[in-house]
């Protein structure tokens, strides 16, 4: 593991390009899965384009966020980029290999790599086998250490993540939920891994225990330099961990800056109106807070629509272009990349326009 | 099969003990530096576990159930019948004895020397049905034991695989299920010389195909739980998958659909049996006696009723354990 000068939070994203510090590539990533009919002549009569197109780089020692919706494509972006889902299109580079080319055990090996840490802890770990085996599968896959280093390394792992390492013949069931997750977190570790997407930790886990793992996840980070994606639907809590953040509408990517730069100033119109969707912890600016609610509900990814998918329900949609062209992520700011036709290089679409009504604005 | 309960049996305490308390680990870190405190502060003889596996909960619960354990009692009861066979039957089963039929060539019945009479050729009955045991276990276990490695192993490749592996099993498995079995099983003994190592063949040929829709069921429930993804993440192969992770989940489901199969199993060869393409004379096997007794039934109706009532108690023996096994395998049930 090499030693890796972290970015502090809120702090990075300044210069987008250059691949010099890219870990891991995306590039017009897309999983469709097929819709088949049919018992004995099964034949394929559409696709869910979960994922349509999405390109962004992951930089070495950083944390991602990636935000949405529920349904929206983040998670199976996440299991796309590490093959768990091969993709229909596009690449993924880690380090310059591309992986959705690689196959068995050259793709086993690459796996030392990159690890990913599960949404719901109850079933990402096998309830048939001990806690030891679990943490200690990987390097006994691929043969890192021999039986007694094994044990060895289990151990320190454990006591790493905050379980007592005495607990190694124990079942995942005798374990509560957050304990469950940083078992899982402890498995992922194992392999001395350097790129880790993180699918939703914290969602399934209980409110109280959820900063106890965000804050171990960013501990380990700083210990070991690891880079995250981390997928997650809370903004509040992305905008804590995250350096850049992404958010995606419809299996594509709209909007992709730094922390600061997309939190402060919101290009994309769904993002303005996800960020206007987040409670104030302050009861006299939740007072004041009006989120704009879009109209309409998310277009199906079996038929999506034509043109900037967002179009069906943004206010400040333009026709004849909106719902024609696909609007191409591009970088609009220094570092801040947005896939929307009506943000000019000094103006973009405000649909959160102070008290006022959102009728007014779409009109 | 029941005698790896037995064996992983914990000495008995009663009532179950409460399940330790889980609050020892992560809980009381607040924060990585807390979290390394405790790992610090934690010495290895302080914390004493006391670790209950899946299997002592599954005995725990199946020694609850008293008809299981009847039915498990009777089983180990036939076991020892079929293996101590020549100790405990009183007569040789193909001897044919001079007393042991009547001067018109009629069996006789139930006598001191014949606890359960004779049957037409003037052997002892009750030392037939013992020896009959064999037959019916030895074909009960071997058959379904085939017919479960035939299923496991189709119905896992067709679950896991997917695509055209799972197409063409399980077509090929809607097509054998269609096929009238018995139909099929007769014209199979009839081309290959009945023995019974050829019924357990046909059996076991015949009996894949449940288990096989079962265990694809259960495979392609499983392969989307996240820890196989987890497992596929951390570099494990195929084979390992399959076998150290989904294999292990499907155990409860398999050893529950044996013990009710052996059941059906030996209701099968007794069937064969009767119409002559089973077990072949002079072996003793219940079914084939019932069939030789059936033309005597109103002058030694004991010819038909004792074999018959040997089937009915392995059977429902075996049943009962089945559904035992089947509700002390599901956790819903743990706090019964």
């Amino acid at each position: 593991m090499s030693a890796v000068a972290v970015t502090p939070a809120g702090c990075a994203g300044e210069d987008n390009g250059g691949d010099g510090d890219a870990l891991v590539t995306v590039d017009d990533l897309a999983v469709h899965f097929p819709i088949t009919s049919g018992i004995v002549l099964r034949h394929t009569v559409g696709a869910v384009r979960a994922v349509d197109g999405v390109s962004l780089t992951v930089k070495r020692g950083e944390t991602l966020g990636l935000v949405g919706e529920s349904g929206c494509g983040k998670s199976t972006t996440g299991r796309a980029i590490l093959q768990l889902i091969r993709p229909t299109r596009g690449r993924v580079l880690y380090e310059g290999t591309d992986l959705a080319h690689l196959r068995g055990r050259a793709l086993r090996r690459q796996r030392r790599r990159m690890q990913m840490i599960f949404q719901d802890p109850y079933a990402s770990l096998n309830s048939r086998m001990t806690v030891g085996d679990i943490v200690g599968e990987p390097l006994l896959v691929h043969r890192l250490r021999d039986r007694a280093g094994r044990h060895e390394r289990v151990r320190e792992l454990l006591q790493t993540v905050g379980i007592n390492p005495n607990t190694q013949n124990r079942y995942p069931h005798e374990f509560s939920g957050g304990q469950r997750q940083r078992i899982g977190i402890a498995r992922a570790l194992a392999v001395e891994p350097n790129f880790i997407v993180c699918d939703e930790p914290i969602s399934a886990l209980d409110v109280s225990i959820r900063a106890q793992i965000i804050n171990l996840l960013q501990a380990l980070q700083r210990e070991f330099g690891l880079t995250y994606l981390f997928i997650a639907h809370d903004l509040s809590v992305v905008r804590h961990i995250s350096d850049r953040v992404a958010v995606m509408y419809l299996g594509r990517v709209v909007e992709l800056a730094a922390n600061a730069g997309l939190y402060g100033e919101p290009l994309h119109p769904y993002t303005q109106a996800l960020l206007s969707a987040v409670p104030i912890p302050d009861p006299e600016a939740e007072e004041r807070r009006r989120a704009v609610v879009l109209q309409g509900d998310v277009p199906s990814p079996a038929d999506p629509p034509p043109g900037c998918h967002f179009h069906t329900r943004c206010p400040a949609m333009r026709k004849g272009l909106c719902d024609r062209e696909d609007p191409a992520l591009r970088e609009a700011r220094p570092g801040h990349s947005v896939a929307c036709h009506l943000v000019t290089e000094s103006d973009y679409p405000r649909i959160r326009a102070g008290e006022d009504d959102l009728a007014e604005v779409a009109g | 099969m029941t005698g790896s309960f037995a064996a992983g049996g914990p000495p008995d305490t009663g009532a179950p003990p409460d399940r330790p308390g889980a609050g020892d680990g992560g809980y009381s870190a607040a924060d990585e530096a807390m979290a390394r405190a405790a790992a610090a502060g934690w010495s290895p003889d302080a914390i004493q576990i006391e670790h209950r596996s899946t299997w002592q909960d599954v005995w725990q619960r199946f020694r609850r159930d008293k008809f299981a354990v009847v039915g498990a009692v009777l089983i180990l009861l036939l076991i020892a019948m079929a293996v101590f066979a020549p100790w405990i039957a009183p007569h040789d089963p193909t001897m044919q004895y001079e007393d042991g039929i009547t001067m018109q060539g009629q069996p006789v019945g139930p006598s001191a020397k014949f606890l359960l009479g004779t049957d037409p050729l003037g052997r002892d009955l009750l030392s037939r049905i013992i020896y009959g045991a064999r037959v019916s276990l030895v074909i009960g276990v071997l058959a379904n034991g085939f017919a479960l490695v035939l299923g496991v192993v189709f119905g896992l490749a067709a679950g896991y695989f997917r695509g055209g592996t799972e197409t063409f099993l399980m077509r090929a498995t809607d097509v054998m299920m269609a096929f009238p079995i018995y139909l099929f099983a007769i014209a199979l003994v009839s081309v290959l010389k009945p023995s019974i190592w050829i019924l357990i063949l046909v059996i076991g040929i015949v009996y894949w195909t449940p288990m096989t829709r079962v265990i694809h069921g259960e495979v392609l429930s499983i392969r989307e739980k996240e820890f196989v993804d987890a497992a596929r993440l951390t570099g494990c192969s195929n084979a390992r998958v399959l076998f150290r992770h989904i294999l292990p989940h499907l155990v409860a489901v398999v050893i529950v659909y044996t013990s009710l199969g052996i059941a059906t199993t030996i209701l099968f060869e007794s069937t064969l049996s009767y119409i002559g393409l089973g077990v072949q004379p002079p072996t003793p096997s219940w079914g084939q006696m019932i069939s030789e007794g059936q033309s005597y039934y109103l002058s030694a109706p004991h010819l038909v009723i004792y074999p018959g009532l040997a089937i009915m108690i392995t059977v429902l023996a075996f049943n009962l354990v089945g559904d035992g096994l089947r509700d002390a395998f599901d956790p819903q049930q743990r706090r019964r």
